[in-house]
């Protein structure tokens, strides 16, 4: 496989020949699939609200449709970084706002009635795929609870923690590079205050 | 070959890759026969550490046996032989290294343009990490080419297992390093901010050398298991006031020394109301790292106290408390670990049974599972401490 940045290896650098298992979960590519999903709609929304309110019979509401922009950018963000279980779980709260003010908008006076009912039908579909995401990736990527591994028996000294204490005191010197001894000892006297003034 | 390849964010892959080959005569070739997962490795996978490139292989903690050396290499090292490999890639002749100060050798960078521009200074090449220091494969794979073989290498001698010598390339030197930089004193509480493996060697390196109390700080209740069985008192932040049960158990006086082994991706969570923050500020590009322990150490460092910092920064930090810092007076110490300067004296101490740093591991696995055991490590699920992966 041509890597592009394999210009950026030596002729004696190992170089991928063909890609294996990836750390990425199905569930995760469908978050990442979801996330871009969200930026990209997010930024059309809050670069062209008036396409949207004019499609929806929503006129005067461009700040509103700014304003959801914003908040799927914030979603989608998220739901592409490590915290992308929050990022999903956001989306989803963000879909069940997004119906609500599409069932405010689905009156029998808005002319665009009929685009709002597929518009509510595409948020419905996308809440199904954002709820398997965000379970998907809660599923995934949580400590299970109760049960742990007890490692009260892990001290790593294997003469035990008693005689560990101190033990290298006897032959190691901190070097002169690192040491930082406690203030007093750069006093005359070691420190006896009374008697470097008296 | 096989090994574990960086692809993008959170992407590792078990890939096959073409064999290393001999590039230099000071190169040595080596088959690992053990590795592991580092925290350090958590920064690359969330794409953190800025100058990955989807090809590199992954991996700084190795060791295995020596199958092929360049005619550079002097008799420093033979075919056959069994080594440890130092994260820090040494040349061993810089004024840098005759100081001891390994991890900003000036030789083996190999990429010292890029990071002069972006450090200023160029520091020493370390494997499987960014382009920043060198961009050499890691050793997450069956072999793996080691540059300036005929100083970066750690020899093990007969009768220790591959366990007990693995970590002296990373997390042991790095928290002994830690504490040593502390210069710890007899009476000295000393306090370390996460119990992940380096968390651990510093708290057994702070017992080592005789600090009258060590202070352990996490929120995972196996970690912090792992703390007490060594002797140090600890805090689950997650339950406690960090700061206040410091002072209680200080005196109100705050410890001496303070050590953050936690570095750029502190927990966020809305008690740490300044994480919140920074993960805001993280995604919007406006900062890099989550500076938090760095806050909370600095605010309850006893004056005139030290602030060790073996946990990795990436970039740039938003809110530091100068002020408080400069006022009271303290100092930092901070560096990737200058590994072969310390791992003559510790494999003495691992060979007189005075400490054995397998008691960190928690998992082994194949290098083929190693994509599922980032995911165990970073989510950490079953308990997860320490990976080790058997190529
Ligand atoms: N200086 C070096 O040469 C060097 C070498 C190895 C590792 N490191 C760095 O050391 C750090 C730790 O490595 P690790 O392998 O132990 O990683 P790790 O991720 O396993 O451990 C980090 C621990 O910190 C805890 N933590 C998170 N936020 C905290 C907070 N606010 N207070 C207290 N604890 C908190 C986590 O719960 C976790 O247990 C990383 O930054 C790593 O890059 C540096
Ligand atoms: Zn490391
Ligand atoms: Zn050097």
């Amino acid at each position: 496989m041509g890597y592009l940045s394999n210009i950026s290896r030596s002729e004696g650098d190992p170089k991928v020949v063909h890609p294996g298992r990836s750390s990425l979960g199905g569930v995760d590519r469908l978050v990442r699939a979801l996330g871009w999903f969200s930026l990209g709609l997010g930024l059309a929304e809050l670069l062209a609200p008036r396409q949207f309110t004019r499609a929806l019979g929503m006129p005067g509401q461009e700040m509103l449709v700014r304003s959801y922009g914003l908040r799927e950018i914030g979603s989608g963000v998220l739901s592409l970084s490590p915290d992308k279980t929050t990022g999903l779980w956001s989306r989803v709260g963000g879909d069940a706002l997004d119906v609500l003010t599409l069932a405010a908008a689905y009156r029998a006076d808005n002319p665009k009635r009929d685009n709002v009912a597929l518009a509510l039908a595409a948020v419905a579909g996308i809440m199904v795929l954002d709820l398997i995401g965000a379970q998907g990736v809660t599923g995934r990527h949580r400590r299970a609870s109760g049960e742990r591994r007890r490692y009260s028996d892990r001290s790593g000294f294997p003469q035990g923690v008693q005689s560990a204490r101190g033990a290298a005191r006897r032959d190691f010197r901190t070097p002169a590079d690192m040491q930082a001894a406690p203030a007093t000892a750069a006093l005359p006297n070691g420190g006896d205050l009374a008697a470097s003034t008296g | 070959m096989k090994a574990l390849v960086w692809h993008g964010k959170e992407d590792i892959r078990c890939d096959a890759v073409t064999d290393p080959r001999i590039e230099d005569p000071r190169d040595a070739i080596v088959r690992v026969t053990s590795c592991a997962i580092c925290g350090s490795d958590l920064h690359l996978f969330h794409n953190f550490i800025p100058a990955m490139l989807p090809g590199d292989i992954m991996g700084h903690e190795m060791m295995g046996e020596v199958v092929e050396v360049g005619s550079g290499v002097n008799g420093q090292l033979k075919k056959g032989e069994r080594i440890v490999i130092p994260f820090t890639i040494i040349c061993g002749e810089c004024e840098q290294c005759r100081r001891g100060n390994f991890s900003v050798c000036e030789t083996t960078n190999r990429k010292k343009h890029l990071a002069e521009k972006v450090f200023g200074h160029p520091t020493a090449g370390l494997f499987g990490y960014t382009h920043l220091t060198g961009g050499y494969p890691g050793g997450q794979a069956e072999y793996v080419r080691v540059p300036f073989a005929d100083k970066t290498h750690i020899k093990v001698p007969e009768g220790l297992s591959d366990e007990q010598v693995l970590f002296l390339g990373d997390i042991l030197p790095t928290g002994w390093q830690a504490a040593v930089q502390c210069d710890i004193q007899p009476d000295d509480t000393v306090a370390i901010w996460g119990c992940g493996p380096v968390g651990q060697m510093a708290i057994r390196s702070a017992i080592l050398l005789g600090a009258a109390q060590v202070i352990a700080i996490d929120r995972l209740p196996e970690r912090l298991d792992m703390a007490e069985a060594a002797g140090a008192v600890t805090i689950n932040f997650d339950e406690e006031s960090v700061i206040e049960r410091l002072n209680e158990l200080t005196d109100g006086k705050g410890p001496e020394k303070c050590i953050d082994a936690v570095g750029m991706e502190s927990y966020v969570s809305p008690w740490q109301p300044d994480t919140i923050y920074d993960r805001a500020k993280q995604m919007l590009m406006l900062e890099s790292d989550r500076p938090h322990v760095l806050r909370e150490m600095i605010y309850v460092c006893r004056p005139a106290g030290v602030i060790s910092v073996p946990g990795v920064y990436g970039g740039l930090i938003d809110k530091f408390p100068m002020g408080l810092a400069m006022n009271k007076g303290l100092t930092f110490r901070m560096g990737q670990t200058h590994v072969n300067r310390w791992t003559d004296d510790l494999l003495r101490r691992i060979e007189e049974g005075q400490i054995d740093p397998s008691f960190v591991i928690t998992h082994t696995a194949r290098l083929e599972d190693g994509p599922e055991m980032y995911k165990v490590f970073r989510d950490k699920q079953d308990s997860c401490v320490k990976v080790v992966l058997k190529p």
